[in-house]
C-alpha cells in the first residue's frame, strides 16, 4: 500500500513491530552468498517443513495462533561457520547446521526453547558461547552499516521499517532542507568508503552547486572486485533497504531525481535482491514520484556491471552505465561536473551511502564519536586468508591490525605465524608484523605504501611466498587493465613477465632493478587509479621483503615452498632402503642408485612429477 | 574575467581559465610532443608522451598537457630531466611491443613514434618482452591493418565514432591483449566500415596504411597540390600527391566544408582517371555512315547538340527534353544547367543524382 504522508510510515512501523513482536519464534537463516554456498537454503527449507508439521502452530501467519517466522537474513558475520542459524526470542546462535541438525533445532529450541549446545560456537580456548555477542569474532565489532544485516529479513520492506527504517529519509524530507543534509553529512567527516577517502560532503557540495544542470545523477559504486573482498556485497544483498534509503537521501540532497546503482553481475543476489526491494520501496511511496507526499522524486535503476575490474573506477563506472566500453578518462572535468551523460554526477560507494542514514538520523556529533579524528565512523572489512574465523566484520576507524587479526579474526589458521596481510586488494600494499599496531584509516594507512581500499584484508602466514604474491595481483592487474595507457597496458605485462622469471627461478639481480624501474614508472605516468596503483602490491614486497626475491634469485630457494619451479625433490640417504622403485617409476629416468643403495635424484633431468615422492614406501624422498 | 599567468619554460602567458597546458605552449610556441590527441576532441590521455612538469608553490607534479588545465602561478617544464625521463619510458615500453623493422614498413619516414624515439634518442627496448602476434588484415580493399604495429593510441577509434560518427572499430579485450578491431573481430571488409580512410590517415604508425602507399614512399612525392575533390558538390579540399609528374594518392586539407577528412571516393577513387588510357580528351561524334566516332572541336561540338535539342523541342514540344546533372558536378555547373532547362527547354524537367 502507498504511504502518501509522514503519519503513514509511523502507522505502518506500528503495525510491523506489532507483527514481530507477535511471533512466538523466529528462525533466522543466514542468507548471505557464504552461507548460500555452504547450503543454508537447504536449511530453510528443511526448517520450514518441519515447522510446518508441527501440530498446533503456523509458520508466518499474522493471525493469533502460535505462529513462528522463518526469514533469510543478510550476512550473519562469520563466514567461516556456516551456514549459521539464530533463533529468536532466545538469540541462539546456531554454527555449521546441517540438515540433520534441523530436527532437533525445531524439537528443543523452537518448541521447548531449549539449546543444542553441540551447535554453539565454541572459542579457542574451550569457552562455548550460546549468543552471537559471546563470540569473539563478533564480540569486538561496532556494528553500524552492519546494524541490521544478519537480524532482519533482508528483502521484508515492514521488517526494515520495523527496526527503524525510513526514519532518517522521512526527517531529511520533512525536517531538514537539502542544505541542511549535505551540512550534516559534511559535518560529520564521513570519507568516501570505496578507498578513495575522499570527504562526501564536499563532493555533494559541489554537485548540487551546480543549479543550470536540468538533471543530475546519484551514482552507487557497488562493483567490488578486489579478490578477496565481500563487504559490498554483504550490505546490498543484506540490508538493501538501507542502501536505497541513503541513495534517496543523497538525491535530495544534491537535487537529484535520478540514481543508478552498478552491481556486479557477479553478486546475483545482490542483483535481485536490490530490483525486489526497489519495487517494494516504490510501491510503498518511497521511492519515484512524491515520495511520502513531499513533492520530492528520486528514481532508482540497477546496472550491472559486465565483470571488468576496472569499472570501479568513476569514470569507467558511468562510461559504462552509457553502454560504452568502461575506461577511465582523464580529467578534468571530474564526475562532480560532467560525470553520467556529462552531467553532475554524485558517485559513491555502497557502505558510504549506507553510513548517510545514521548520519542524518542521529545526528554528525554521534559520528564523530566513532572512530579516529580524521577518519571518523566505522569501517566494514573482508577478512580471508590465513585466518582463523574469515567473515565480514566491521570495526572503528583506527583499529588495529592486531585487534582485527587476533582478537576478532581468532588469529592465524592452524596457530601458525603471521607474516603479512595484504591490505586495499590488487591496488594496495602489504603490512607486516611490524605494522601489527598500526591504526587502520585513510591517513595512516598511506604512510606505509598502502591503501585501506575498500576494506578487503587478505591474511598472509609463513607458508605464503611473497614473490608469488606480487605475481598474483600482477598478473591480475595486467589482465584486467583496460589497456588504453601504455605505462599500464605494457608496463603491468613487463613486470609481470619479471616475476615470472623470478618465481621460475630464471630471475637475475637486474631483473630487481628492472622491476623497481617499471613499477615507479608505472605508478608515475599511469591514466587511472588502476594502473597508478598496480605496482603498490610489487613496491610493497620489494620493500619488505626484498630477502625473499633474492633467495629466489641467487638461492634458487622458495622458503616457503610454494613456487613449483624451485622445489627441489630429494632422497634422503638415511632413510632410503635402495628398493629402486622410485627409479623404475620416475618417467624421466632422473634417479639413480643400485639395489639396497640410497639412491639419487638428478636436479637437472627431474620434472617435478612427485611420482617417486607419492611411490616411495619408506617415506625417504622430500622437497626441499 | 581575470586571466591566469603560468610560464612555460619560462615564457610567461597568461591564459583563460580551463585552457589546456597544451593549448597555453601553442600559444607561445613551444612544442609539446602528442600521439594521441586530436584537436579539437575531448582529450584522450592515452599514450601520455606529452607529460609534463608542473612546479606550483613549492611542489612539483607530472601530468599530460593535453589534459590539465592551467592553475595560477603554474610554472610548466616541457624538457626537464623528469619529463624527458617519462617521455623515455613511454617510447621504451612502446618499442618493447613494437616491431623494429621499419625499412619494410610503408610509414617509414612518416612515423611519428620513429620521429620520437630518434628525438629522445631511444634505439631499442631495455625491457624486452612477448609481442603481440595478430595476423593481418588485408580484407578492406584500400588499406591495410597491421595490429601487430598498432601502439593503440586510440587516435582511429576517436576519428571513427566522434569525427566521422561511424564507430566501425573500438577496443576489444583487454590489458596487454587490449587491440583496436571492428566488432568481435571481424575482418574488416565485413564490418560496418564505410572505408573512408580518415583512420588510415589518423594512425601515427604503420598499424593503418593506405594500399596506394606501396606506389610511393612519403619522401618520394615531388610536390602537393592543393585542389578540390571533383566527385560530389560538398567541395572537400584535398592536396594531390605527385611523383613522377604522376598523381599517387591525396592528403585531406583543412577546407570549409571538410575539415581534414574525406570520404571513399575523395580518399580512393576520384583521381586515377586522370592517367587513364580510356579517358576522352576531345569531344568526338558519331560517323554515322561508318559508326566510327571521330574528334571534333568543341565548337562544332556543342553546334550539334544545340541543333539537335532544338529539333526536338520543334517537333516534339517542350515536354519532351529534360536536363540531368551528374553528382560529380559543381554546384555552380548544376546551376547552370538548370537554367538552360528552364530558360532554353522552357521546363522544370530538372535534377540530379547527388544523393549521397
Amino acid at each position: 500500500m502507498r504511504m502518501e504522508d509522514r503519519n503513514s510510515l509511523l502507522e505502518r512501523r506500528e503495525t510491523a513491530q506489532q507483527a514481530l513482536s507477535a511471533y512466538r519464534c523466529r528462525i533466522l537463516v543466514c542468507a548471505g552468498t557464504g552461507c548460500i554456498a555452504s547450503g543454508s537454503q537447504v536449511i530453510a527449507e528443511t526448517m520450514r517443513k518441519l515447522c510446518q508439521d508441527l501440530p498446533n502452530v503456523e509458520v508466518e501467519c499474522c493471525g493469533h495462533v502460535p505462529h513462528i517466522g522463518i526469514a533469510n537474513t543478510g550476512c550473519q558475520g562469520i563466514c567461516e561457520l556456516g551456514p549459521l542459524v539464530r533463533i529468536e526470542p532466545y538469540h541462539y546462535q546456531y554454527v555449521k547446521v546441517k540438515p540433520e541438525d534441523c530436527a532437533e533445532i525445531v524439537e528443543k529450541t523452537v518448541c521447548r526453547g531449549e539449546p543444542v549446545e553441540r551447535l554453539f560456537y565454541e572459542s579457542q580456548n574451550g569457552k562455548t558461547c550460546p549468543k552471537p555477542e559471546d563470540i569473539p569474532f563478533m564480540a569486538g565489532q561496532t556494528r553500524v552499516v552492519l546494524e541490521h544485516c544478519g537480524n532482519i529479513d533482508a528483502v521484508s520492506l515492514d521488517e526494515y521499517i520495523a527496526v527503524g527504517g525510513y526514519d532518517a529519509l522521512s526527517k531529511a524530507l520533512f525536517d531538514m532542507t537539502p542544505d541542511q543534509v549535505i551540512q550534516e553529512v559534511d559535518r560529520s567527516g564521513l570519507r568516501g568508503r570505496g578507498g578513495g577517502g575522499f570527504p562526501t560532503g564536499t563532493k555533494w557540495k559541489q554537485v548540487a552547486a551546480h543549479t543550470e544542470a536540468p538533471v543530475k545523477y546519484v551514482v552507487c559504486n557497488g562493483d567490488e572486485g578486489d579478490p578477496g573482498a565481500f563487504m559490498d556485497g554483504s550490505v546490498m544483498e543484506g540490508d538493501p533497504y538501507k542502501l536505497i534509503e541513503g541513495l534517496t537521501i543523497a538525491g535530495y540532497a544534491v537535487g537529484a531525481t535520478e540514481g543508478y546503482i552498478y552491481v556486479r553481475a557477479e553478486y546475483p543476489n545482490s542483483v535481485s535482491r536490490l530490483h525486489y526491494a526497489i519495487a517494494q520501496a516504490e510501491e510503498a511511496g518511497l521511492l519515484g514520484e512524491n515520495i511520502l507526499g513531499s513533492g520530492v522524486t528520486f528514481h532508482l535503476h540497477v546496472n550491472r556491471g559486465a565483470g571488468a575490474f576496472v569499472c570501479g573506477e568513476g569514470s569507467a563506472l558511468t562510461a559504462s552505465i552509457e553502454g560504452n566500453r568502461g575506461m577511465p578518462r582523464t580529467k578534468p572535468p571530474r564526475t562532480v561536473d560532467h560525470g553520467l551523460w556529462e552531467q553532475p554526477t554524485v558517485l559513491n560507494n555502497v557502505e558510504t551511502y549506507a553510513n548517510v542514514p545514521n548520519i542524518v538520523l542521529r545526528g554528525a556529533d554521534w559520528f564523530r564519536t566513532i572512530g579516529s579524528d580524521n577518519s571518523p565512523g566505522t569501517k566494514t572489512f573482508s577478512i580471508t586468508g590465513s585466518i582463523a574465523n574469515t567473515g565480514l566484520i566491521e570495526v572503528p576507524m583506527g583499529t588495529t591490525l592486531r585487534e582485527i587479526i587476533y582478537d576478532i579474526g581468532g588469529g592465524i589458521k592452524g596457530g601458525g605465524d603471521f607474516k603479512a596481510v595484504q591490505i586495499g586488494g590488487p591496488s594496495g600494499g602489504c603490512l607486516t608484523r611490524e605494522h601489527l599496531d598500526v591504526g587502520l584509516d585513510f591517513d595512516t594507512v598511506k604512510k606505509y605504501d598502502a591503501i585501506v581500499g575498500s576494506g578487503g584484508l587478505v591474511v598472509m602466514d609463513e607458508h605464503t611466498c611473497m614473490v608469488e604474491v606480487a605475481r598474483f595481483f600482477m598478473s591480475f592487474t595486467q589482465r584486467e587493465s583496460c589497456g588504453k595507457c601504455s605505462p599500464c597496458r605494457i608496463g603491468t605485462k613487463r613486470m609481470l613477465e619479471i616475476l615470472e622469471r623470478i618465481v621460475a627461478g630464471k630471475g637475475t639481480l637486474e631483473d630487481l632493478d628492472k622491476l623497481e624501474e617499471i613499477a615507479e614508472f608505472v605508478r608515475k605516468n599511469s591514466l587511472c587509479g588502476l594502473g597508478k596503483s598496480a605496482p603498490l602490491p610489487v613496491i610493497s614486497t620489494l620493500k619488505r621483503f626484498r630477502k625473499e626475491y633474492e633467495e629466489h634469485i641467487v638461492d634458487h630457494k622458495c622458503a616457503a615452498h610454494v613456487c613449483e619451479a624451485l622445489k627441489q625433490y630429494k632422497v634422503d640417504p638415511d632413510k632410503c632402503i635402495g628398493c629402486t622403485k622410485c627409479a623404475r617409476n620416475c618417467p624421466v629416468e632422473a634417479i639413480s642408485g643400485t639395489v639396497k643403495q640410497p639412491h639419487a635424484i638428478d636436479p637437472d633431468k627431474c620434472i617435478k612429477c612427485g611420482t617417486c615422492l607419492s611411490g616411495c614406501p619408506v617415506g625417504a624422498i622430500y622437497v626441499d | 574575467m581575470s586571466l591566469l599567468h603560468v610560464t612555460i619554460d619560462g615564457i610567461p602567458v597568461e591564459v583563460e581559465k580551463g585552457t589546456t597546458i597544451l593549448e597555453a605552449a601553442e600559444r607561445v610556441g613551444v612544442k609539446i610532443p602528442t600521439l594521441c590527441h586530436i584537436k579539437g576532441l575531448m582529450p584522450d590521455g592515452s599514450c601520455r608522451i606529452c607529460t609534463v612538469e608542473i612546479q606550483n608553490r613549492g611542489r612539483s607534479k607530472m601530468d599530460t598537457a593535453c589534459s590539465a588545465h592551467c592553475s595560477e602561478g603554474d610554472a610548466i617544464l616541457t624538457r626537464s630531466e623528469a619529463v624527458v625521463k617519462a617521455r623515455r619510458g613511454i617510447l621504451d615500453m612502446l618499442l618493447s611491443n613494437h616491431p623494429t623493422n621499419c625499412f619494410s614498413c610503408p610509414s617509414n619516414g612518416e612515423c611519428k613514434l620513429q620521429d620520437l624515439c630518434y628525438e629522445y634518442g631511444v634505439k631499442e627496448t631495455s625491457c624486452p618482452g612477448e609481442m603481440s602476434n595478430r595476423p593481418v588484415d588485408d580484407s578492406n580493399p584500400f588499406f591495410t591493418y597491421d595490429p601487430n604495429l598498432c601502439i593503440l593510441c586510440h587516435r582511429c577509434v576517436n576519428t571513427c565514432h566522434k569525427i566521422v560518427g561511424c564507430g566501425a572499430i573500438d577496443t576489444m579485450e583487454r590489458g596487454f591483449e587490449s587491440v583496436i578491431s571492428p566488432a568481435f573481430g571481424m575482418p574488416w571488409r565485413e564490418s560496418n566500415c564505410e572505408s573512408c580512410g580518415n583512420c588510415v590517415a589518423a594512425c601515427p604508425t604503420g598499424a593503418l596504411t593506405s594500399k596506394r602507399k606501396q606506389n610511393y614512399r612519403p619522401w618520394q612525392v615531388e610536390k602537393k597540390v592543393l585542389t578540390t575533390c571533383p566527385h560530389c558538390a560538398v567541395g572537400c579540399q584535398y592536396y594531390l600527391m605527385v611523383k613522377d609528374n604522376k598523381v599517387v594518392g591525396v592528403e585531406a586539407a583543412d577546407g570549409p566544408s571538410n575539415h581534414n577528412t574525406l570520404c571513399v571516393k575523395g580518399r580512393y577513387g576520384s583521381y586515377d582517371f586522370i592517367h587513364s588510357n580510356g579517358r576522352l580528351t576531345d569531344p568526338l561524334i558519331k560517323d554515322r555512315s561508318t559508326g566510327e566516332f571521330r574528334k571534333a572541336s568543341w565548337e562544332e561540338a556543342l553546334d550539334l547538340v544545340a541543333s539537335k535539342f532544338q529539333a526536338i523541342k520543334r517537333e516534339y514540344g517542350n515536354g519532351a527534353l529534360a536536363g540531368f546533372a551528374c553528382s560529380r558536378s559543381t554546384n555552380e555547373d548544376i546551376y547552370m544547367l538548370q537554367k538552360m532547362v528552364r530558360t532554353c527547354f522552357g521546363n522544370h524537367n530538372t535534377d540530379n543524382c547527388a544523393r549521397v
